[in-house]
């Protein structure tokens, strides 16, 4: 989670993060069972699943929304969890649903980080919303309310609202989940520009294998709360488990 | 709701302590304290015309037979005073406001707003609870002044003009300050004061655990409400008592 700080608009460069032996259950059921991985600083890890395989749940352990049952969570080398660390380094989730505060404007819940937090002055606050909003293709949308707006602008939203924090870390929960193919595809290279430019570590949980091929630097397969496998796509690709292989090649069967 | 009492309690002194961001949250505030008067005002209003009607209508002519005309205005006073006016104006706001609270926090449970508050390291108590608690906590004890006013002059009304009774409006009202002191009126509205907050905790409270999705929201505003007026009726006895002594 974040603290407010009061830093200029330089971007900080990524974080890293080591996951070691995490452990979650939920009322008897394992979740997550000893979950190990490693991001490195800048780059775009892509955590692929089925649904129910205890992707969202980790995330949730990242940011600091859930308290794992054993194991423990490093940024930089650094057990997340103290107050200290959380306001050391700064990091931002673009939820699945976009999470939009849907009593307030686009503008106002781009802004909201800065405003609740009395970070800058209210020109301030929309000079840096617009630009936010622009850099993830948005213009005009400011005073919008988020029922106004489409599956895809919902979710670009929300990234610019992440992007007000200056993260250094971007956790995406299934950002390409209920978009077309078109939406889809200005998301994902949403994510590779963020990584261009502002060389913020990134890490999207998705069941989407276009998506995950497409923008991935490594891939880490789960199921069932546990690791399969982690790779470059064309290791990930050519990993020979059948759990793994059924996952990324599952099509339908038409008769010919 | 027992189970909860606990949690519910620890929400209310989170809220106490919370009490120094009230200034940030001045304009939230003022939004909540506007919403609550302009959606009760005229209901408040009605109700409470015909509650001291009602009362005036059940005790006047039985008091009027045994040649105690002169105890109406005093009984319809100090009812409406101590407590009608407190206690079912606490319930009229648990039923319109405690509910809207209630399914528009559970909402935004539901679809992750408040996980998303926390990623933003804004406190869900500072940003959604205290604004409401302060501004139902102002709001319930001013509404119940216009209560107490509406609910003396629909009992006068009512008296003056029931074949029955036939007070005259000014004896109705010269009677009722023979009996009713202010402190009668303090207290009730100070009991209106901690009904109110007992309706905004819980009801923040039930918001802030709903769990599922419109079946679960659905779920916290009935129990808001329910578990809402059942505190207020013990707290009225316990009130009370206390202020009794």
């Amino acid at each position: 989670m974040n603290s407010p700080t009061n830093s200029s608009n330089n971007q900080a460069a990524g974080v890293s993060l080591v996951v070691k032996g995490l452990h979650k259950s939920f009322g008897g059921q394992k979740v997550l069972d000893g979950i190990d991985l490693e991001v490195r600083p800048g780059e775009i890890f892509v955590i692929m699943g089925p649904s129910g395989s205890g992707k969202s749940v980790l995330l949730k352990h990242l940011i600091g929304l859930e308290t794992p049952d054993a194991g423990e969570i490093l940024i930089n080398g650094e057990p997340v969890g103290s107050p200290e660390i959380a306001a050391k380094y700064r990091m931002a989730l673009v939820f699945q649903s976009g999470a939009l505060l849907n009593s307030l404007t686009v503008g106002e819940n781009v802004g909201l980080y800065l405003t609740e937090h009395r970070l800058k002055p209210p020109a301030e606050i929309d000079r840096i919303v617009s630009e936010k909003l622009e850099d993830v293709g948005l213009k005009d949308v400011m005073d919008k309310m988020p029922s106004e707006l489409s599956g895809g602008m919902k979710k670009r939203v929300a990234i610019a609202r992440a992007l007000v924090i200056e993260p250094q870390m971007i956790l995406y929960d299934e950002p390409t989940s209920e978009l077309d193919p078109v939406s889809s595809v200005i998301i994902g290279n949403e994510i590779l520009n963020l990584k261009r430019r502002i060389r913020v570590t990134s890490l999207v949980v998705s069941h989407d294998r276009d998506l995950a091929f497409g923008v991935a630097d490594r891939i880490a397969v789960i199921a069932e709360g546990k690791i399969l496998t982690i790779g470059t796509p064309d290791e990930v690709k050519n990993f020979k488990d059948p759990q793994v292989q059924n996952f990324l090649h599952a099509d339908f069967k038409r008769e010919s | 709701m027992f189970e909860n009492i606990g949690d519910i309690v620890l929400l209310f002194w989170r809220t106490l302590l919370a009490l120094p961001q009230a200034w940030r949250q001045r304009q939230k505030v003022f939004e909540q304290f506007f919403e609550i008067g302009n959606a009760s005002l005229l209901m408040v209003c009605m109700l409470s015309f015909f509650i001291g009607g009602v009362i005036a209508l059940n005790f006047g002519p039985a008091l009027v037979e045994r040649s105690l005309a002169n105890a109406v205005g005093g009984v319809v006073g100090l009812a409406i005073a101590k407590e009608l006016a407190p206690v079912m104006m606490a319930i009229l706001i648990a039923g319109r406001i405690g509910s809207a609270m209630a399914a528009e926090i559970g909402s935004m449970r539901v679809y992750q707003e408040i996980d998303a508050l926390r990623t933003m390291n804004i406190n869900p108590i500072h940003y959604l609870v205290l604004p409401r608690v302060i501004a139902i906590a102002a709001a319930l004890p001013l509404l119940v002044v216009f209560s107490i006013l509406v609910g003396w002059f629909g009992g006068a009304v009512v008296a003056d003009m029931n074949s029955h009774m036939e007070i005259p409006f000014k004896a109705f009202f010269s009677d009722l300050k023979d009996l009713v002191v202010f402190k009668d009126v303090a207290n009730g509205v100070f009991k209106s004061f901690c009904f109110a907050i007992i309706v905004g905790v819980v009801s923040c409270h039930q918001g802030l655990t709903t769990i599922g999705g419109p079946r679960g929201i659905g779920r916290s505003v009935t129990k808001a409400v329910v578990n809402s007026i059942v505190l207020i009726v013990v707290f009225d006895y316990l009130l009370t008592r206390f202020l009794m002594q």
